[in-house]
């Protein structure tokens, strides 16, 4: 079990602190895939990368909440417990596959030493491991691949070297920063298929980062919807699809081009997403909001302003789409 | 109107990329097409299978091994510098990542000036301000930006950056290079509507590679499909789409991604 219980995070610099994740929570038992959604800079990534405490070395800094992996707080966590979750019981694929990757080594002698360092099997083993994981994700030549150093491939084919790299370890929880953000349609199917397949027999539990709908309606169970630091809405996956509640939800849903009509203006959100620090006093939304109110301005909204069952709503002017 | 027409080109590469040396790649094999004034051909296929090779081609950023490429009925193969400088402000590219292509350490309205330096050598600097701003504003920029540098702009801004950019020496074509791959689905449709103001108001054309079928869909009026170099269907966007006819179109559009959780096939 992997909870997230009213974390905000800072980033830190010399002259102040700001906060740019807010009282954001969520759950993830095992065998459950929930999606992290939202337009870039909405704080996806931060939340993510915390659970491994991945923030620290880029002066996040948690001050509220907490994260618990099976009951325990991984900010309580000796050195030695959380290389151990990072290195196999939590692993996490990176929406940066180059950053990921040390250009100096070649991917043979990275994926190798992280899988004789985990799962403890000879060099001969290991290699016929890799292979088979690399196969997976639709590298047939592994043998080949294992001498390249990364800068010779493709970005497509990095991202699939580091999801392979991650399977490979036999994780029990996955965390998923944009995973085929960069892959086309084809490796996009396989690789859903791949993750889905991996996911269910082996109960995975997954966070999934994406801004991809598409990528929503293959993977996920729950889906929370972030805007501008906080969570804006969490529900079932078919409470997001069949009655986003949010208006931004509502939005984002109607930007996908299947969304309109041949010939049609496709519908946008205008403006942008604020930076932390620039955030609005009332809804974080209100400025790019067409139901804003005067009390939409005044003062922050709560999380459960609407709630329906599980389904919940940072709004107070929710109208349910048919 | 015939901007644009490549006959049978080929691009083979000798050696590079994850090629032995003495090996030989064929990435793009005898492939034609046309591009009339104001339409949106775009070219769709998987990763490696030669969509911005032949980008780069109809650029003359690589030569071709073999074939011509017409310019409203010129060979540009032929043409001479001097040409070639006129022929390259007909048409211009917009890449996937808008960032790479601007100096880093110049001020945007000087990147997107730089163009107007050689096609309108007759404006002085405040004319050329002027243009910029006003193209910056047509691009959904405010003026007032026009003195930032490329790393305070979000993503989907540096793409209207690249975008303004371009369409300063008022081409014929744009050749747009996955130009909202990288994205979200909100700028993307941010982008997608001012290209489609833009073909409708200046009336360019648009060489449009993506590897987004519903992105195609939306702003394609003809597509080509290609499939390890070789263009394997053709056609206006809605017929392709509604009655694909090559097994590879076919399977291109049964990877699309689903719209709703109930259209989810079971895995295990
Ligand atoms: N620096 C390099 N050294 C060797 N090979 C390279 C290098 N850069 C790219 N390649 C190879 O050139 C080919 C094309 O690479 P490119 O990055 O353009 O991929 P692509 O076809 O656009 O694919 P994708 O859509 O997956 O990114 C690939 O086969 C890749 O392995
Ligand atoms: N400079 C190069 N050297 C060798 N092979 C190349 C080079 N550029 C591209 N290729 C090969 O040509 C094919 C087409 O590449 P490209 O045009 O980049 O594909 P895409 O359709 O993804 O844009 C690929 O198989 C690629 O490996
Ligand atoms: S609270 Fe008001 S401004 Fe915020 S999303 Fe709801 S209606 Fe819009
Ligand atoms: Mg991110
Ligand atoms: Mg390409």
């Amino acid at each position: 079990m992997l909870e997230i219980k009213g974390l905000s995070l800072a980033i830190e610099s010399k002259e102040a602190a700001i906060i740019a994740v807010q009282d954001v929570s969520l759950t993830i038992a095992a065998g459950r895939v929930v999606g992290l959604v939202g337009e870039s800079g909405c704080g996806k990534t931060l939340t993510a990368q915390s659970i491994l405490r991945l923030g620290e070395y880029q002066g996040i800094e948690r001050v509220h909440g907490d994260i618990l992996w099976h009951g325990e707080s991984v900010f309580d966590m000796s050195d030695t417990r959380l290389r151990k979750m990072r290195g196999g019981q939590v692993a996490m694929i990176f929406q940066e596959p180059m950053t990921a990757l040390n250009p100096v080594f070649s991917i043979g002698s990275q994926m190798l030493e992280v899988i004789r360092l985990h799962l403890g099997l000879s060099k001969v083993k290991a290699k016929e491991h890799a292979i088979q994981y690399l196969n997976d994700v639709g590298l047939d030549e592994g043998e080949q691949l294992l001498k390249q150093y990364p800068d010779a491939l493709s970005g497509g084919m990095r991202q699939r070297v580091l999801i392979a790299m991650a399977m490979s370890l036999h994780p029990e929880y996955i965390i998923a920063d944009e995973p085929t953000t960069a892959l086309d349609v084809s490796v996009q199917k396989r690789i859903i298929a791949l993750l889905r397949k991996l996911q269910q027999e082996k109960n995975l539990g997954m966070l999934l980062v994406t801004h991809d709908f598409g990528l929503v309606a293959e993977m996920c169970d729950d889906v929370v919807v972030m805007y501008a630091g906080e969570m804006v809405e969490s529900g079932s996956v078919l409470d997001i699809f069949d009655h986003p509640a949010h208006p931004y939800t509502q939005a984002l849903m109607g930007c996908r081009p299947e969304m309109v009509k041949d010939g049609e203006a496709l519908t946008v959100i205008e403006g942008q997403v604020p930076a932390p620090g620039q955030w609005p006093k009332g809804c974080h939304f209100s400025p790019r909001c067409a139901r804003a109110s005067d009390a939409c301005q005044e003062s922050p909204i709560a999380m459960d302003a609407w709630q329906h069952g599980e389904h919940q709503a940072r709004c107070i002017h929710v109208q349910e789409q048919a | 109107m015939m901007l644009l027409e490549a006959k049978h080109i080929s691009k083979i590469f000798q050696s590079g990329g994850l090629l032995e040396k003495g090996q030989e790649k064929l990435a793009v094999n005898d492939v034609s097409f046309q591009l009339k004034a104001g339409e949106t051909l775009a070219i769709v296929g998987e990763s490696g299978s030669g969509k911005s090779t032949v980008a780069r081609l109809v650029m003359r950023l690589i030569e071709a091994s073999y074939g011509e490429i017409f310019w409203q009925g010129q060979d540009v193969t032929t043409m001479s510098p001097r040409q070639l400088r006129q022929h390259r402000h007909h048409i211009q590219m917009v890449f996937q990542d808008p960032f790479a292509s601007l100096n880093p350490r110049m001020r945007i309205w000087e990147s997107v000036a730089e163009g107007l330096r050689v096609h309108a050598a007759e404006l002085n600097n405040a004319q050329r301000r002027e243009k910029v701003a006003e193209m910056l504003e047509r691009c959904g920029l405010s003026a007032s930006t026009m003195q930032r540098y490329p790393h305070q702009f979000s993503g989907g801004q540096r793409q209207r950056i690249g975008i303004a950019r371009a369409l300063m020496v008022e081409p014929k074509v744009l050749v747009l290079d996955e130009p909202v791959s990288a994205l979200d689905v909100s700028v993307q449709a941010q982008i997608l509507n001012l290209l489609a103001d833009i073909q409708a108001q200046m009336g360019v054309a648009y060489l449009f590679i993506s590897h987004d079928l519903s992105v195609v869909r939306h702003i394609a009026d003809r597509v080509l499909v290609m499939f390890q170099g070789n263009v394997v269907e053709e056609g206006l966007a809605a017929a392709v789409f509604s009655n694909p006819q090559h097994t590879y179109t076919q399977e291109l559009l049964a990877a699309r991604p689903i719209a709703h959780p109930s259209e989810r096939k079971d895995v295990v």
